[in-house]
């Protein structure tokens, strides 16, 4: 396999090289140097400023508020969908009748997973555009529910107080179906017999999700936690479509507030440069911290 | 493979678990109810909005949960054309059949090179480019706009086009060359001693092998980049005729927002959902394992 081998090599590595390097590396290195400058893009020469721009993020509230949010998001959305995805994925596939047929699913499996996993094809803006209808206060579904039971209609995306919650629960709605459908997948994976004999032991059904199955779906459960966080660090596009971070910033977020800085009415670049640095590092550190409390040895059955 | 494992299952005796009928009986009327429970609540939203896109205004404002009088196509026929959904598909798919491709044949063959030759700095390479994946993409985003401005390629398909396939490449990349590294290397071997040049091998032989990853990973990236807002909202400000399907429904909100014309946005909501409703449907299956393959890289 030796000779001839290194036209292959270049050919086939150079355009994805050029292409990668060009916009995905370069913008990300640039990034950096942007940040420490004070640059509004109208000349092409920015004001080297150092450290000024991070010294200003630290005493600026409106960040504060965004990071707060995302830290809200980030402390709730991970942990009510993956606990919402866990709990339907038992039920669909181990919930059935078990004197019969062991652990088994319950009737219809195929089709809830169907429906749940649904939202996850849908563009967030589709998703975001219709709950913002769904939430709307006087033609809403929610709204038209509510009053036809003679219950208080509430502003939901117009009050300040809800806004912020009603979006995080659009979040953990879109989400769950994807992960019933991956834990599904890893329940799958382990061995019947390890059911049959924790059966043939009389473990309650609790007891053998507690026990087993969640243990053993460590890794994935860690590897959904990541991607969550991540999300829950982002969640622009749901909040630009659904409340434009309002009112009043209540239900804004930090990818928003660096969209905005940059591509607003004010086009701070260094500024913007900035806070995409600190959602940098942010998402760094959730990625790492996960998988230092993750990491053990890996399960193989065998 | 899960039937013949039930199967075995059930072969077991299952005496011991007998005391435990009734509870049983209770735990699966419960665990019925909450199943239902959450499939009624994805879906009622999206039945509602397919409800409502044929509703005129007055009834979607008067009765959310009413029934319409009759089915008023002309909503679906007004977003279309009007506020120009149709032609938003069509960009999309323009700039996503380029996307793809471009994403397919550039990440295959960096893939391949990784799994399959040895050379100088391949690991570091290799790590370059996965790495990627670890940065959120709003890093990029100031530096990006000047770049693809700069470039002079603001506000065009080729734009669009040349950044998404540059930020699906770590993904695709590190999917796909875990999947090259599975493949046999006899059959590799075997194709070279028979005269087959290293082109050739992996056109003709290496592809064709890896086609269930090559697909699981295609759809993978269709559905980020079908359904990618901030790129297009970044790079492709201005010139409203080019704007691809997620602007437009964006920008019918805004306007319905002014015009109060709901049917025409919950008919172009539907639009947009029908064909992946349809597309999902067909292969769902191949669908949710691609996508979960993806996140369990």
């Amino acid at each position: 396999m030796k000779q001839g081998k290194y036209p292959l090599i270049i050919t086939f590595l150079v355009p994805p090289l050029l292409l990668y390097g060009v916009f995905v590396l370069s913008p990300y290195a640039q990034a950096f140097q942007i940040s420490t400058t004070e640059w509004l893009g109208y000349s092409p020469d920015a004001e080297f400023v150092g450290l000024e721009q991070f010294r200003r993020l630290l005493h600026d509230g409106y960040v504060w508020n965004a990071l707060k949010n995302n830290a809200i998001l980030l402390a709730i959305v991970p942990v009510v969908t993956i606990g919402l995805g866990l709990f339907f994925a038992a039920m669909l596939n181990m919930g059935g009748r078990r004197g019969r047929a062991g652990v088994a699913g319950v009737r219809g499996t195929s089709v809830y997973r169907l429906v749940y996993f649904f939202p996850q094809v849908l563009s967030v803006v589709i998703i975001a555009l219709l709950w913002k209808e769904v939430y709307h206060p006087n033609s809403g579904l929610l709204n038209g529910a509510l009053s036809a039971v003679g219950l208080p209609t509430p502003a939901w995306l117009g009050d300040p107080r809800t806004a912020f919650w009603c979006v995080l629960a659009v979040m953990v709605w879109s989400n769950v179906g994807f992960y019933v459908v991956l834990f599904g997948a890893a329940m799958q994976a382990i061995p019947r017999d390890i059911y049959e004999a924790v059966l043939l032991d009389g473990a309650s059904r609790w007891t053998t999700m507690r026990r087993i199955t969640i243990p053993l779906l460590r890794d994935t459960v860690q590897v959904a936690w990541i991607y969550l966080a991540i999300a829950a660090l982002d969640a622009f596009i749901l909040v630009q479509q659904m409340t434009k971070g309002g009112p009043n910033f209540s239900s804004d977020v930090i990818g928003l507030r660096m969209y905005d800085t940059a591509f607003g009415a004010e086009t701070k670049f260094g500024y913007a440069s900035a806070m995409g640095v600190v959602l940098f590092f942010l998402t760094l550190s959730v990625a790492i911290v996960a998988l230092r409390i993750g990491r053990r040895e890996r399960i193989e059955y065998s | 493979m899960t039937t013949v494992q039930q199967r075995t299952a059930a072969d077991a005796p299952a005496t011991t678990a007998r005391p435990l009928r009734r509870d049983r009986g209770v735990a699966n009327v419960f665990s019925h109810t909450v199943l239902v429970v959450w499939a009624a609540l994805t879906i009622l939203p999206l039945a509602w909005m397919f409800v409502s896109s044929v509703k005129d205004n007055n009834e979607i404002l008067t009765d959310p949960w009413g029934l319409p009088a009759a089915l008023r196509f002309d909503n679906w026929v007004r977003a279309f054309n009007e506020a120009q959904i149709g032609r938003y598909l069509l960009n999309s798919l323009v700039v996503v059949t380029g996307s793809l491709t471009l994403t397919m044949l550039l990440g295959a063959s960096a893939a391949y090179v990784f799994a399959r030759y040895s050379f100088r700095g391949r690991q570091l390479l290799y790590y370059l480019f996965v790495g990627g994946m670890m940065f959120p993409v709003f890093l990029a985003l100031v530096p990006l706009f000047f770049v693809v401005r700069n470039a002079g390629l603001f506000g065009t398909w080729t734009g669009l086009i040349l950044v998404y396939a540059a930020y699906s490449l770590p993904f695709t990349v590190f999917f796909l060359t875990a999947f090259f590294r599975t493949l046999p290397t006899s059959v590799a071997e075997a194709a070279l001693m028979d005269g087959c040049g290293h082109f050739g091998l992996f056109f003709r032989v290496m592809l064709p092998m890896a086609r269930p990853g090559l697909i699981s990973v295609a759809i993978f990236n269709f559905l980020t980049q079908w359904n990618q807002f901030l790129l297009p909202q970044v790079l492709m400000q201005g010139d409203e005729s080019k704007w691809v399907l997620a602007q437009g429904l964006a920008a019918l909100a805004v306007n319905q927002g002014y015009a109060g014309d709901y049917s025409q946005l919950f008919a172009g909501l539907t639009i947009a959902v029908l064909p992946v409703l349809v597309v999902y449907a067909i292969f769902q299956r191949r669908i949710q394992s691609g996508l979960t393959a993806g996140q369990l890289k």
